[in-house]
């Protein structure tokens, strides 16, 4: 294997900064691993070599225009997997669907305007649950994903294509969506670090709607300095994004601390909320992920944090609650899906209303049309009270129990799944223990708070993820919390066996 | 038999087009006729994954029409998504305001009758919502299919309800008429019935006289002008009286009125209505509006008509008919004062008249705008003056406005002075006159002897004729009779 697929995104911008290798070089790298290993993995939908290549060709260019490239940036030239629920012009765009087999989008979501923006590499759409519903990466359309690490098993949802994809060093990072956990599951299941922002952070524009008031794209990545280089490009304010955030722009990268030896965390405190751990009667969680998330808080500890026990009474709520805001928004979301203007249009049809009926029952998979239904009930008059205003309320006592529990700690920490990767067709018949994966991860979403994953070990083989959840907008010191970790740790660079 | 007396009640709501340059949640532009689907861009059409993003202008309408009717302007008000399935509704929901609208209460006043029957009456507002137009939907030439247009798909509207009001169809026309100038006054919408920016439905329910329990209302959908509404709400009312005293009860239901039978009939019943699962759209903030952006408005804002009406009636002694006239429109209102500034406060009254008589009917024939009169206000201004000081009289003034309204003469004074209309008003002149008439009309100077006053008329208009018009009427009557007398 290639040596340049072993590195980090900051170590391949090196290379190319020093013309140890061009875009072109390192893109062509991937495409042919692509070629070779993404029918064992399915982790793209879409590949397209001319148009990757073309642009790795303008960022030799413009590494080549002077000295070092005046207008080459860190992000010049690296090639990114982008997920397929980014709107690429030019691209497919599908979000995983069959609604959207035929839809080329005509412009791009800002979060790969500014990508492109850096210049960096579109290689390729990742595969991804239907419209990002999943937690396993077996709703697409267009075929489960495989975990590299076991391709009996699942890379976890919705963005495990990203999640594979890197994983399997077909990609040297990825964008991910995390609505509930489908950053932070994924890439705890496939040995990644992963980090969902603040809400409001990163523009939502262009980038295709499952539950508006949760959705938040991040980046996955091998290290939390790759998360904080991609994170560089893909914040700030956007005007086409009514819920984008306006604030001053932070250099993530360049907070990063320095290696240090001693006890660099000396201060840190981490709250450890009690329903997070415990008995796996009680949480749902393994013993051996419980293990391992127990010895990455001990290591914590050696670095000088210290732990207090905190409480998120409300925490049991968060996933009912989810499974009627999310579904609700939903619901109304892929309402636009209707077969009249883009997108998949049923082929035979008597009137307009079979023209619907027909489009959407072929368009949509079981998953998407059991939330559609379940959003369009708890929408319902008489039972909007009941359901919908009810999980608001719900949402808002969560949100307070980690205001509450901010007060007491600077992070707090626990498992990321409750279990490592699952086996393909595990759960795929049981809608809520499918749900349940996400026990750890949704709460996250319904607060806006920030969560990164990061790899604290294996079991049997398979990764598990340290789940680190942050105050509003505290990116920077969660990014700086995990790189302490991964600065006196080697999961991360755990690679899977040699694939093929 | 005692016919039983039956009381109409009519709320109306109205959805005025604002008059924003681009839509509601995006760039586009707004202006009507455009080839279809060239005003839609990414965000009109639905693409995957775009934004809505509020425009202010549209804030700036709603804050407007909040203050002209002195309603409660919501210092936080939530937009909501309406759901639905339509082809010309592209995202399958439209964003409006459910719970929390912009504008809450506020009253219209509209005024019944004339002269000394004028009544005036308040009408209540509910509140008033912002929200996005659908598209059209396009049924002909298409070969079986149906077309879509998105050009109008997120032009911004103002829904406006009233409080069930109304109790004629006269009051619901005298109220749409009255808001139809306000919104224009204010200038946030154009107040074109004919391309839709001004579209109303009228709730219309009938009860027993006395009866204070409300009768079940059917809705009349989409009355785009001020005829077929009367016509509309006449024919219902009458309709829903009928059944009623033939045993079959109102079930609610939306009608559409069809101008050419002039019959309304049901389109869809309350069993088939929509459920429409309104919820906050969570892609847009709740629309906070402090005090400053409203006390900066006000300052914007024109007089109100009201004020102004009032202030016409105490500055220049008109009648509340005639400033009520001269306030149905700000063009109205302005060219009048401007006129008004030109001949004096003293003849505001003759100025009223001409602008409301005279201008608007010469306007009315031409089918034009007071924008673009012909005569401007200073012109006109001129002319009252000429006749307030008796330089001319109102029939001479008549020739100098179409001489003015050809273009071919500047002002009154100068078309006077090259025309020579100056009024006669020297008494020996006059005198000289109508010795003259007196001598060449014998036997109608005999008539009158004999007791005929039509004979008197007679001889005015033979001395009016022999002065070309130009004498003044009030001397020529005196004179004549003090002749007459002696002769």
């Amino acid at each position: 294997m290639n040596a340049m697929l072993a590195r980090s995104v900051t170590a391949l911008s090196q290379a190319l900064a020093a013309k140890e290798i061009s875009s072109v070089e390192l893109t062509q790298l991937y495409l042919d691993r692509i070629a070779l290993h993404n029918p064992s993995i399915n982790a793209f939908i879409t590949v397209d070599a001319r148009k990757s290549l073309a642009q790795a060709k303008a960022a030799d260019e413009l590494r080549a225009v002077g000295k070092g490239g005046a207008g080459a940036g860190p992000l010049t030239g690296i090639p990114l997997a982008q997920k397929d629920i980014f709107c690429s012009k030019g691209w497919l765009t599908t979000c995983g669907s069959k609604m959207l087999g035929n839809f080329v989008s005509p412009y791009d979501a800002t979060v790969i305007e500014r990508f492109n923006d850096a210049g960096a590499v579109m290689l390729g759409k990742t595969n991804m649950d239907e419209f990002a519903m999943g937690s396993s990466n077996e709703t697409s359309y267009y075929g489960a994903v495989k975990n590299p690490w076991d391709r009996g098993r699942v890379s976890g949802g919705s963005s495990g294509g990203s999640a594979a994809a890197v994983a399997a060093r077909l990609a040297p990072a990825a964008t991910g969506t995390d609505t509930g956990g489908s950053i932070r599951q994924p890439a705890a299941l496939c040995n990644l670090t992963g980090l969902k922002p603040t809400y409001g952070v990163v523009s939502r524009y262009g980038m295709i709607a499952f539950a508006s008031s949760l959705d938040q794209a991040g980046p996955m990545g091998r290290t939390a300095e790759d998360c904080a280089l991609l994170l560089n490009t893909m914040v700030g304010f956007d005007p086409r994004d009514s819920t984008s955030v306006s604030r001053e722009k932070e250099d993530y990268l360049g907070m990063l601390s320095a290696r240090a030896d001693g006890k660099p965390l000396t201060g840190l405190k981490i709250g450890l909320p009690q329903e997070f751990f415990g008995a796996s009667e009680r949480t749902g969680c393994t013993a051996e992920v419980m293990r391992l998330v127990e010895e990455a808080i001990a290591e914590y500890r050696k670095l000088g944090a210290e732990t207090v026990d905190i409480s998120l009474p409300n925490m049991k709520l968060s996933v009912p609650a989810y499974y009627v805001i999310a579904p609700a928004e939903a619901s109304s979301n892929l309402s636009r899906f209707d077969g009249v203007r883009y997108g998949y249009r049923a082929p035979e049809y008597g009137d307009l209303n079979e023209m619907y009926f027909r489009s959407r029952a072929q368009g949509f998979g079981d998953e998407v049309k059991r939330r559609i239904l379940i959003g369009t009930y708890v929408l319902s008059h008489g039972y909007y009270d009941a359901y919908y205003l009810q999980a608001q309320r719900i949402r808002r006592l969560i949100a307070n129990d980690f205001v509450a529990a901010f007060r007491q700690c600077d992070v707090i920490m626990g498992p990321t799944s409750p279990s490592t990767a699952f086996s393909l067709g595990e759960k795929a018949a049981d809608p809520v223990q499918m749900y349940l994966s996400d026990i750890y991860t949704i709460a996250v979403n319904l607060a806006g708070l920030p969560g990164m994953s990061i790899p604290c070990g294996f079991a049997n083989s398979l990764p598990a993820g340290l789940q680190l959840i942050g105050d509003y907008f505290c990116e920077a010191k969660l990014l700086n919390i995990a790189h302490r970790y991964q600065q006196a740790t080697d999961w991360h660079l755990r690679y899977p066996p040699e694939i093929g | 038999m005692t016919m039983k007396q039956w009381e109409v009640v009519i709320g109306i709501e109205t959805h005025a087009q604002l008059a924003t340059r681009s839509k509601i949640f995006s760039g586009s532009s707004t202006d009507f006729g455009a080839p279809p689907n060239v005003q839609a861009s990414a965000v009109d059409i639905a693409l995957p994954g775009v934004l809505p993003v509020l425009n202010r202008g549209a804030v700036d309408c709603a804050i407007r029409f909040g203050l002209a009717v002195d309603g409660k302007i919501a210092a936080r008000s939530v937009f909501a998504r309406k759901n639905y399935f339509y082809p010309d509704l592209p995202k399958g929901y439209q964003i409006s305001q459910y719970e929390l609208p912009v504008v809450v209460g506020g009253e219209v006043t509209i005024q019944m009758g004339q002269g000394d029957s004028l009544t005036e009456k308040t009408v209540n507002l509910t509140r008033a919502h912002l929200e996005e137009d659908a598209g059209k939907s396009l049924h002909e030439d298409f070969h079986g299919k149906s077309g879509i247009d998105l050009n109008r798909a997120g032009t911004p509207l103002l829904e406006i309800v009233t409080e069930p009001d109304m109790r004629s169809s006269a009051e619901a026309v005298a109220y749409a008429k009255a808001l139809h100038a306000l919104v224009r006054w204010i200038g946030i919408c154009d107040g074109n019935m004919q391309e839709g920016s001004f579209r109303c439905d009228a709730n219309v329910s009938v009860r027993p006289a006395g009866q204070r329990e409300l009768g079940t209302r059917r809705e009349i959908k989409n009355l785009n002008s001020f005829r077929f509404m009367q016509q509309a709400i006449d024919y219902e009312a009458q309709w829903q009286i009928a059944e009623i005293e033939e045993g079959r009860p109102i079930r609610q239901a939306t009608v559409l009125f069809n101008p050419d039978s002039g019959e309304t009939c049901a389109m869809r019943s309350k069993e088939d209505a929509h459920d429409y699962r309104y919820f906050p759209d969570p892609d847009l903030l709740p629309l906070v509006i402090d005090l400053d952006w409203i006390e900066k408005t006000r300052l914007s804002m024109p007089e109100l008509p009201a004020h102004k009406r009032d202030r016409f009636i105490a500055s220049y002694a008109l009648s509340t008919y005639d400033a009520a006239t001269l306030t149905a429109a700000l063009d109205v209102a302005d060219y009048f004062e401007a006129a008004v500034a030109v001949s004096g406060a003293g003849s505001a009254k003759i100025c009223a008249n001409w602008v409301t008589v005279d201008l608007a009917a010469r306007l009315n024939k031409e089918g034009r705008d007071i924008a673009e009169a012909p005569v401007s206000p200073i012109q006109l201004g001129g002319l009252v003056a000429r006749i307030a000081d008796q330089t001319i009289s109102n029939n001479i003034a008549k020739k100098v406005f179409e001489t003015l309204w050809n273009g071919e003469g500047k002002s009154a004074d100068e078309i006077i002075e090259q025309q020579g209309l100056k009024q006669i008003t020297d008494g020996s002149a006059i005198e000289t006159l109508i010795d003259g008439v007196l001598a060449a009309n014998a036997p109608m100077v005999a008539e009158f002897k004999a007791g005929k006053d039509k004979a008197f008329n007679a001889l005015v208009g033979q001395a009016m004729k022999a002065a070309k018009g130009q004498a003044n009427p009030q001397q020529v009557n005196a004179l004549l009779r003090k002749k007459l007398g002696e002769v």
